[in-house]
């Protein structure tokens, strides 16, 4: 019955090429997004804006109907401290902000469900996954990154993205006094004056990025002592860590959702909406882990990993794919059926309105109907070549889905995808595979004392 | 070869063999019933009377004689439905999902947990047709017949006959899968009933074995079948009570109509359910002695997933009361000011203790192994999501739109035989199946009583590279 396989130690070695190949990516996001830059800057938007602005009017004429009506008012509504009050900055500033926020918060979830993916297969005690362990810790090395650029875009972008920073909603004798925000203006505030220093949010800011960061390097601590000693004691010491960690993430990923996604559209509000972008971290953090798997198996490494492993990574993005469905499903639903008009507008923004139409639907195609009908079968999902097909549609998908939940609220009818967006996420995704790809190296590839490892090792399904 | 780590805790106590199980398990199907089954099967049978005398005066009478008024439409029938199809979702959820989660605990318990959802789904089922007050016009409404009545159709846009195709085939699933899973067993008592000279036993588990041959053919195809019934069972775990939320939902009811209730709902489902499969278990392993199939290493990690739903539920409940004042919305507001300080707030924190501090009473390992505490809260589980159905449904709907019309509810004894008749009904089934049917699943449980029993210890899980042993 003792059939033991023994473990070889295996490194990862972060090829020159492969490092050049991403600094290459990086050219290339550096490029589109200098040219995207510079056309925004000279007139492509302009042009764009009034492009949109006459199909906008056109809409409105063509279904002089109770949705326009709807729209109209619902727009009144978000609008009319902006129209009242002050004039924004240029649209190509706003442009620029709106994509480097909408980045940042997208590649947070890919730092963060490294550390959540590591949580869950010690709290439930999974045996299959001991083998491919190091590749979410690398991936969470993002988080501190992610937090610390967070951090800093809030200051120079924050003004920009959200509208309840604007001081004179909270302003009684303004013209733009808001009474819906100033009612809901101490979530931002307390602890200060509304309108001033968002203490109570930058708090919270900085004790998620904080408390994820410590929950990671402790984890980590003892992930990597394991690797010098036979012993179940770190398995048993993480298995408590993580689950209070999934407690804290459990709390904190919903007022996350909330504060940096959320309060964009500060009038809005929808009780699913932390659990939505829950499940779009937790399949585009499923696909990133399988994709650097893939990766690996191409390049020789993780020869413990077969298409058994596979088949369940596979199931993974293939079951989360149809969560994340659910739970979109399950939100628009209930608000397009209810039809109450502070809540349709949000999907009124996005599903009807010119420039993002066309990602409202393109995100179900990318995150449902693809991987849903290319992982269906047992076959496809043990083949690294379909998962490396799906995988980056996913990826991918997903940031459109968060393109769609961020850039509406701040552009109104002006966002759109064009260099300046493909060139910032490449630039985000080079330089995170690079931080994350040197994390890796660092480290033996295998945990090869993690007391599941031989389950991993005879792993049939 | 499967390989079992020495972190794993045995699944299997007592070092059970193949025959200890067809033996520990067959006994009590075989055996004369016990005075203890005959005494609880006098007092279901006398709940059950008095529980249908109470439903044919209400279907002899109307509806009228329940508490409902012209504000509270919806109370105790409504309550009690959406009660038992959520403790209907364990049985489903541990045979379906777990297994596609390749949870092996959930062998020595998703018999009882299935046969606990069939019953539950019928008794959920006879709150609606009740509420009908004319049996046969559910027949109109809820089948998309042609009916003499011109161009009166079933509703298609309501979320109640989306209910009534989600709920069916979750029971004509669940069933399915729960029945198929019982024919080898069938087959086993069978065999050991024409060694035992049992004759007419021998017949009868013969005809309900549909004749099981168990051939390597057979049990290849039962196999097969079993996988695609927990793939189909998987999203219908999750689709009925989406859709129950969905009767809420939908509306534009301030505290009904809010985004989380979907996935919020089906986390309170597998939470009662775990309660219900918990209470029901701990009595069925003490009176049939399956303590050793049972282990107290079952009832903890059972008792993990109500700590895990009974969190996500109370992370739904506060996110619905901070989007409530973040929304400024007024209505939304005023209705969960109502259900916190309003004259039902005696019921809204009722629940919140039941639901949402109980079973973080589980963290403590000691409270989470002891049989006596889990029994306890499972109930008090039970009873905390009986209250938070009756929260949802009559603090939002006591105080509607127009003032003049605000009213209180008050059940009246047709309301409380009602759901007495559906706890006569379910504990006379249960009972049935628990002395005629074979409580735990044998053929499965067999499966793994090589790897995970106590005697193949040290077999397993050696250390990767020799030398140093593990401690």
């Amino acid at each position: 019955m003792a059939h033991h396989s023994i473990v070889a130690d295996e490194l990862y070695i972060f090829r020159p090429e492969t490092r050049t190949k991403l600094f290459y990516l990086l050219g290339v996001g550096i490029v589109l997004f200098v040219v995207g830059l510079i056309m925004a800057i000279y007139g492509g938007d302009g042009h764009h804006a009034e492009e949109h602005a006459a199909v906008k009017s056109e809409q409105l004429v063509a279904n002089a109907t109770a949705n326009a009506v709807d729209q109209e008012e619902a727009h009144a509504a978000e609008g009319h401290a902006e129209e009242g009050g002050h004039h924004g900055p240029a649209l190509w500033v706003k442009r620029l902000y709106t994509t480097l926020w909408m980045n940042n918060t997208f590649f947070v979830g890919l730092g963060i469900i490294g550390l959540f993916f590591i949580a869950i297969q010690y709290a439930a005690q999974a045996g299959w996954s001991a083998g491919i362990l190091r590749v979410p810790m690398a991936m969470a090395t993002w988080i501190p990154i992610a937090g610390i650029l967070m951090l800093i875009l809030y200051f120079v972008t924050g003004h920009t993205i959200f509208h309840w920073t604007h001081a004179d909603l909270y302003d009684a004798d303004s013209p733009a006094f808001d009474p819906i925000i100033n009612g809901k203006g101490t979530y931002f505030y307390w602890l200060g004056s509304k309108g001033g220093f968002p203490t109570f949010f930058i708090l919270r800011m900085v004790v998620f990025f904080g408390g994820w960061y410590w929950f990671f390097i402790t984890i980590r601590r003892r992930m990597l002592a394991e690797d010098n000693e036979i012993t179940n004691q770190y398995w048993y010491a993480n298995r408590v860590t993580s689950t209070w960690f999934l407690i804290f993430f459990a709390v904190s990923s919903s007022i996350a959702a909330w504060d940096w996604v959320m309060s964009i559209d500060t009038h809005w509000f929808s009780t699913m909406f932390g659990w939505y972008v829950f499940a779009s971290w937790w399949v585009t953090g499923l696909a990133m882990i399988t994709l650097i798997v893939a990766y690996l198996k191409d390049a020789g490494y993780l020869k413990i990993v077969d298409s058994n492993h596979l088949h369940d990574l596979g199931k993974f993005v293939f079951a989360f794919s149809i969560f994340w469905t659910y739970i979109w499903f399950g939100q628009f639903l209930l608000i397009y059926y209810a039809n109450i008009p502070e809540e349709t507008v949000y999907f009124i923004e996005r599903m009807r309105t010119s420039p993002y139409s066309w990602i409202f639907y393109l995100n179900l195609i990318l995150n449902f109907v693809l991987p849903f009908l290319l992982l269906m079968t047992r076959d496809a999902k043990r083949q690294l070549s379909t998962l490396k097909l799906v995988t980056p549609i996913v990826i991918v998908g997903h940031w459109f889905d968060f393109f769609n939940m961020v850039t509406p609220a701040v552009m109104q009818e002006q966002g759109g995808v064009g260099f300046l967006e493909i060139g910032t996420l490449l630039i985000f995704l080079s330089v995170y595979l690079l931080v994350v790809l040197t994390s890796l190296a660092k480290y033996p590839l295998i945990q090869k004392n993690h007391p599941m490892l031989q389950e991993s090792l005879h792993h049939h399904i | 070869m499967q390989v079992t780590s020495s972190v794993r805790e045995p699944l299997i106590t007592g070092g059970k063999t193949v025959k200890d199980v067809s033996h520990d398990i067959s006994r009590q199907v075989e055996g004369a019933p016990t005075k203890s089954w005959w005494i609880a099967m006098a007092i279901s049978l006398v709940v059950l009377a008095y529980g249908f005398y109470c439903l044919c005066y209400l279907l002899w009478e109307g509806v009228g004689v329940w508490g409902l008024n012209k504000t509270v439409g919806w109370a105790w029938d409504i309550t009690n439905f959406v009660w038992w199809v959520g403790i209907g979702h364990a049985g489903t959820l541990i045979s379906a999902i777990l297994l596609l989660f390749r949870q092996r605990w959930r062998m020595s318990i998703n018999r009882a947990a299935e046969a606990m959802t069939i019953f539950a789904v019928i008794c959920a089922a006879t709150f609606p047709f009740a509420h009908m007050g004319r049996l046969w016009l559910g027949f109109y409404w809820v089948f998309p017949l042609p009916n003499t009545w011109g161009s009166l159709w079933a509703n298609f846009n309501s979320p109640l006959l989306w209910d009534v195709f989600a709920i069916s085939t979750y029971f004509t699933v669940s069933l399915v899968f729960w029945y198929m899973g019982l024919i080898p067993d069938f087959a086993t008592i069978r065999d050991r009933a024409i060694v035992q000279g049992a004759k007419a036993r021998a017949v009868v588990y013969n005809a309900l074995s549909f004749g099981w041959s168990g051939g390597a053919r057979t049990w290849s195809r039962y196999e097969s079948v079993a996988l695609i019934l927990a793939g189909l069972s998987t999203p219908l775990v999750l689709s009925v009570h989406t859709i129950v939320s969905m009767d809420f939902a939908t509306s534009v009811i301030p505290g009904w109509h809010t985004t989380i209730f979907p996935p919020y709902f089906v986390a309170g489902a597998i939470f009662s359910g775990f309660a219900m499969v918990l209470t029901l278990l701990l009595i069925t392993r003490s009176v049939f002695k399956l303590e050793d199939y049972i282990t107290i290493y079952h009832i903890e990690l059972m008792n993990i997933i109500i700590i895990v739903t009974g969190s996500i539920v109370g992370i739904a409940y506060i996110t619905e009361l901070f989007i409530s004042w973040y929304s400024q919305v007024e209505y939304e507001g005023y209705a969960f000011y109502n259900r916190v300080q309003g004259p039902y707030a005696w019921a809204y924190w009722s629940m919140m203790t039941c639901n949402v501090i109980s079973p973080q009473l589980f963290w403590i390992k000691k409270i989470r192994m002891s049989i006596v505490a889990t029994f306890v809260l499972s109930i008090v589980v039970n009873i905390g999501m009986w209250f938070e159905r009756f929260v949802i449904i009559v603090t939002s709907l006591h105080r509607d739109y127009i003032p003049s019309s605000w009213t209180m509810f008050h059940p009246t004894m047709y309301d409380i035989g009602e759901y007495l008749f559906t706890f006569g009904f379910f504990f006379t089934a249960f009972l049935l199946f628990a002395k005629f049917f074979p409580v735990i699943n044998m053929a499965e449980v067999k499966s793994i009583v090589k790897a995970t029993s106590e005697r193949t210890e040290g077999a397993v899980g050696q250390p990767v590279e020799g030398g140093l042993p593990r401690h």
